[in-house]
């Protein structure tokens, strides 16, 4: 088609015959050149399963989308400097107070930008809701098994984003210098400072020298705008890439198989609901930012390294590792002039263990279980009791953590002692996980057990009948055939056997060390115990027959 | 034929193929798969008016959005900045940012709103069935890339001439290096830095409060006072480091109170110079129960007993707070006998 | 008096009966002779002690003693001023009801002129600080952002930013000072009730009581402002994780839910 056609054709009508619309000829551009038509022809209409639980990915999404977005109008106006100025601004009471360059300029987004509070708070409810949105996301693929293969690289890419978040969420809470972060950093300082050998060294180049220095700020805010908010960039291009790539994962259900996904096409539906989630996100979160007040740091005050005020918390993501912090016994020992501050280095090392336990246990499961199956249907919890109940068993902790984290707040609010509720978190701690894991399992299997008698027996149905002999019965109402087959699609495995000793010529045969353990571990996974037998189609048959006589 | 195999079995490794139940195939299995449900229609695909009411519906959340876009640009434009109102039941706020929240709040959610809206009553609701593919390539593919792979490391010589190897991997190793060397100017060496503090013998307590040097006789028992060294002003460019070791806490415990033999000869009757600064990580400890002469760290918990040598008796602390040795000089104010005899503040690997 | 008779019936009755008949019999000259010294030139001043001793000997006597020399349940008054009386009495917390890690806040069971009788009695037992006059803790001129800077280095460790309160050891709190009145603010720094140092005059000067007042009154009275909205406590991170996982993830969740929902058929089935 040449141009000349082109130009002419534009009020001409009689001359529109052969020509293509104007939308198609721009994808017809594109498509020389980047191979569009390719690209949409598998994605247009990808399917996704309709499930509210599969939302809580993009809720993770867009915040970060709207933290991005109401991140960069925060940097027009915000200076990361510890330059000590007197403030002027509008704010009455910190009129003449000496404070840091940061937290004035964050005082006049507050108090003298028109709308700057309102992004601000948009920025820090939707980075606390960021946060809490991966947690639930991730319980949610763990609890459903989402994350066999083939997807545990995009549970790894998950869990990153998560870390990465948690650290992101940490610089920019710092960066007003306002005494509640500020409170924050100094016990990073000093978390830094416990680490042996190279402690202060990490400390003072972290820090341009000694606490608080003139650099900390600065050095945030590249950290806290570039170069995590970068890496989780590439990282959720990467997980949304294997989204699509994987094809999501559904539950049991009639017509789903592991060989399909059924659910609506991306064009139009999905265009509609996710784009429209976007703006939901955004609308209820600018909402509560209306509505709420949050990190109001004209109340907190300047940073001071010698004041100080109580209730001083981390962002509820650091929660956990401010109960680890409080729940510690001050160890410390000293050896041939050197200190080791086990009472702070401990939960130094525990704090990532914590985030690392949950994110091991997929290749665990998978060690354990042999099972190099891709897998596509969703478990439901009660069907894997070992792995639900090492999940709840993992949020007590969490959850005890967090508790800890807050002691003071609890106390003041529960009217209890400090000192127990940190003797709570010290025993609970231990013993919290250990008795989560034993109750979820019993209910597991509690669930297992109603699922059987109703593929068994049918819905109870609330109405009683009186039979002729005077017996009352409740009317049990058979499942429909869907219902039936969602109730009994799972598998149930075996434990792996080490196998026997000794091999057919009776010669003692080598068994590995973890040979055995994975055995042991199989058997605490599947052996007895674990679950409850999935009925037959023959004791199904029997029964349903039988039930003529009843 | 229905299939009632779970359909992982295909992909199962071959000794878990009898780990399941249900394995038997049965022709007539009761479990198995009756295939998707039949379509049913929705209120709004068989009755237009139904259909109508639903389109009506989504134009007028869009509608909405715009005019809640009209109304943020309007509350902009008008609410001044510093206006206060009072909304029941969230208390005096900033009208702004009340009015410029809602506002784009309710734009913003009905446009997702009116969207969802349309997908859900107007857009074909048929659920649709697609194929997946197993993500492993089949075994002729594998074939072709290991194959290609190994032409591409043959043609390169790579295995054949481990020389330019070796001298690569040295390259690469060490190449880093030199981005680690640029890290060293972004600190000083810790050296002595976090052993010393400002205070020194003869310096003068001044009184956080009032900037004035502190006599005996203003201190009473069962006060709280704070106190940094003579001579360092808030104005100072150092100041935040200097007094986040300097920081000062002074109570005055009746001499027969205090335990510890060295406290009480470190004082002036009664009279204990603690250091602000926690020995845990570093927070101002300043929570001080005067009846008990415990003093509570609001971060984590450390409880010290000031009228015993400061000793941790609760808490992630993991020594006591260190004391300034304290006296009167010649015109009667209270002034430093030195700097503390040990590091101030939380503890570190060279701390010994 | 119900609230006397309540008391009477208290488990420790007994004991207190007997402390108090042993202090009027064993303890007339210690409560005398601090009382001489008192320097009662006025008439109306010397009936206030009158009265306020009897008040005394009813109301207090029983744990501190018939001559405020103090005992195992409660702390000596010799010296603690009539400010520590006014603040201990007209917020409610003497007469303490049960013995506890702290001693709450109630209902006023005095009233102001019973209270100044008992200040005056208790100042009679030995020097201490005057409740303040008006004029000293009237906030009005002074230097709010003064007040902040001097809140966040004497108060805010134990009462959050702004006066919110918090918790100290073994179930002790520091309270919250929202609705505390100013004389009452100025009463505790000057005295230190309970486990609360005292902030004298001689540390911090009236001026500054005033200017902490002040700065109170600004962000945690009725005329503070919330310019971002609900306050949630104003307790910081812990609430505001928690609203954010009830109210901003819960919304969104709901939401979701109703995003992912299979629309109502036409015929359920």
């Amino acid at each position: 088609m040449s141009t000349a056609t082109n130009s002419s054709a534009a009020g001409a009508p009689g001359n529109t015959a052969r020509k293509a619309p104007a939308g198609e000829r721009v994808a017809d551009w594109a498509d020389g050149r980047l191979g569009i038509y390719s690209l949409a022809k598998s994605n247009m209409r990808k399917i996704f399963p309709d499930h509210w639980s599969f939302m809580l990915g993009e809720i993770c999404l867009y915040s970060f989308i709207i933290i991005i977005l109401t991140g960069v109008y925060l940097t027009l106006f915000f200076h990361p400097s510890m330059n000590e100025v007197v403030y002027h601004g509008s704010y009455v009471p910190m009129q003449g107070v000496q404070m840091s360059e940061a937290f004035a300029s964050t005082l006049d987004i507050s108090f003298d930008v028109r709308g700057g509070l309102l992004i601000r708070q948009i920025h820090h409810w939707a980075a606390l809701i960021f946060v809490a949105a991966m947690l639930v996301h991730m319980m949610r693929v763990f609890f459903t098994g989402a994350f066999r293969k083939p997807r545990e690289v995009n549970w790894v890419f998950g869990f990153l984003l998560l870390v990465l978040g948690m650290f992101t969420g940490f610089t920019g809470y710092s960066l007003p210098d306002d005494l509640l972060s500020g409170t924050g950093v100094r016990f990073m300082e000093g978390a830094i400072l416990s680490v042996p050998v190279v402690g202060t060294y990490l400390s003072f180049f972290l820090f341009g020298g000694e606490f608080p220095g003139g650099d900390f700020v600065a050095r945030f805010y590249s950290i806290h705008i570039l170069l995590l908010p970068g890496i989780m960039m590439g990282l959720l291009v990467a997980h949304l890439i294997l989204v699509f790539y994987h094809k999501h994962t559904q539950f049991a259900g009639p017509g789903k198989t592991n060989n399909n996904v059924v659910g609506m096409p991306l064009l139009p539906v999905y265009m509609a609901k996710a784009g429209g989630f976007f703006f939901l996100v955004f609308g209820v979160i600018a909402a509560i930012a209306a509505l709420a007040s949050i990190n109001p740091i004209w109340a907190l005050g300047p940073y001071r390294p010698d004041h100080v005020s109580t209730g001083a918390q981390p962002d509820w993501y650091m929660g956990f590792s401010e109960g680890l912090i409080r729940a510690m016994p001050g160890w410390e020992i000293n050896l041939w002039g050197h200190t080791l501050v086990l009472g702070v280095f401990i939960p130094l090392v525990i704090f990532p263990l914590v985030l690392a336990t949950i994110a091991v246990y997929p290749f665990i499961e998978a060690w354990v279980t042999k099972d190099n199956s891709e897998h596509h249907i969703l478990d439901r919890p009660r069907n894997v009791p070992t792995r639900t109940a090492f999940g709840v068993a993992w949020l007590t902790w969490y959850v005890i953590l967090l508790i800890a984290g807050g002691n003071d707040m609890f106390a003041q609010y529960f009217h209890l002692s400090i000192n127990s509720i940190t003797w709570f978190a010290r025993i609970g701690f231990f013993v919290g996980p250990v008795i989560a894991f034993v109750i979820t399992k019993r209910i597991c299997l509690g669930l297992q057990r109603r699922d059987h008698d109703k593929v068994l027996h049918g819905r109870e149905t609330g109405i009683i009948k009186r039979l002729p002999h005077g017996e009352f019965v409740e009317v049990h109402e058979p499942l429909p055939q869907g219902k039936l087959h969602t109730l009994t699609s799972h598998t149930q495995y075996a434990p792996i056997e080490v196998g026997p000793t000794v091999d057919e010529n009776g010669v003692e045969r080598k068994v590995k060390a973890g040979e055995k353990l994975r055995a042991k571990l199989s058997k605490g996974f599947y052996g007895e115990n674990t679950h409850i037998p999935k009925p037959t189609a023959e004791e199904y048959k029997e029964i349903q027959s039988g039930h003529g006589h009843h | 034929m229905s299939s009632q195999d779970i359909p992982e079995e295909k992909h199962l490794p071959s000794e878990q193929g009898d780990a399941h139940h249900g394995g038997v195939a049965v022709a007539d299995d009761p479990f198995a798969d009756p295939g998707l449900p039949v379509h049913k229609p929705r209120i709004q695909d068989i009755d237009e008016r139904a259909a109508k009411r639903s389109e009506r519906t989504v134009a007028m959340l869009f509608t909405l959005s715009m005019l809640a876009t009209i109304g943020f640009i309007v509350s902009y434009v008008t609410l001044p900045v510093d206006k206060i109102v009072f909304i029941f039941p969230i208390g005096k706020v900033s009208a702004l940012n009340f009015a410029l929240g809602l506002t784009l709040g309710t734009a913003l959610f009905c446009i997702g709103a009116g969207a969802v809206h349309w997908a859900r009553t107007l857009m074909s609701d048929v659920e649709v069935a697609d194929d997946r593919h197993e993500i492993a390539a089949p075994a002729e593919v594998k074939a072709k890339v290991l194959q290609d792979f190994a032409d591409g490391a043959n043609e390169s010589g790579i295995a054949r001439r481990p020389l330019i190897r070796n001298t690569l991997i040295g390259a690469m190793a060490m190449v880093p290096l030199a981005g680690v060397m640029l890290l060293r100017d972004l600190g000083p060496l810790p050296e002595v830095k976090l052993r010393k503090t400002v205070w020194a013998k003869g310096k003068l307590l001044i009184n956080d409060n009032t900037n004035e040097p502190l006599r005996p006789e203003d201190v009473l028992v069962g006060s709280l006072t704070f106190a940094r060294p003579e001579g360092l002003e808030e104005e100072q460019h150092d100041f935040q480091t200097q007094i986040a070791k300097a920081a000062l806490m002074i109570v005055r415990i009746k001499p027969e109170d205090i335990k510890d033999k060295q406290e009480l000869e470190w004082s002036h009757e009664g009279i204990v110079a603690y250091s602000k600064i926690c020995t845990h990580v570093g927070c101002p400890i300043s929570l001080y129960e005067q009846q008990t002469h415990h003093v509570l760290c609001p971060c984590h918990q450390s409880t010290f007993d000031l009228s015993d040598g400061a000793r941790v008796i609760f808490g992630p602390a993991g020594h006591a707070l260190p004391q300034l040795r304290i006296g009167v000089n010649d015109e009667g104010f209270l002034e430093a006998h030195g700097d503390f005899e040990e590091p101030v503040g939380p503890a570190f690997w060279e701390r010994g | 008096m119900k609230k006397l008779s309540a008391r009477r019936r208290h488990p420790l009755a007994a004991v207190v009966v007997l402390l108090f008949a042993l202090a009027v019999t064993g303890g007339l000259y210690a409560a005398f002779a601090p009382a001489g010294k008192a320097q009662a030139d006025e008439t109306a001043q010397s009936l206030a002690i009158e009265e306020g001793k009897k008040l005394y000997a009813v109301g207090c006597a029983s744990c501190h003693g018939t001559g405020g020399q103090g005992s195992t349940d409660g702390p000596s008054l010799v010296g603690v001023g009539s400010a520590a009386v006014d603040f201990q009495v007209s917020t409610g917390r003497m007469p303490a009801q049960q013995p506890g890690a702290q001693v709450p806040r109630k209902p006023v069971i005095y009233s102001q002129a019973q209270i100044d009788q008992l200040a005056a009695y208790v100042a009679s037992l030995g020097a201490g600080p005057i409740a303040p006059t008006e004029k000293q803790y009237d906030p009005a001129g002074a230097d709010i952002a003064n007040g902040g800077v001097l809140f966040r280095n004497n108060c805010a460790q134990c009462h959050n930013f702004t006066g919110e309160g918090g918790a100290l050891t073994l179930g002790k709190y520091a309270p919250n000072l929202e609705d505390v009145s100013p004389k009452h603010i100025y009463e505790a720094m000057l005295t230190g009730p309970q486990n609360m140092p005292s902030f004298p005059d001689s540390t911090m000067p009236e001026k500054q009581k005033k200017d902490i007042i002040a700065y109170l009154q600004n962000v945690n009275g009725e005329k503070s402002t919330s310019p971002g909205g609900l306050k949630l406590g104003g307790l910081g991170p812990v609430s505001e994780g928690l609203f954010g996982w009830i109210f901003g993830l819960g919304a969104l969740i709901a939401v979701a839910v109703w995003v992912a929902a299979h629309t109502a058929k036409a015929k359920k089935s």
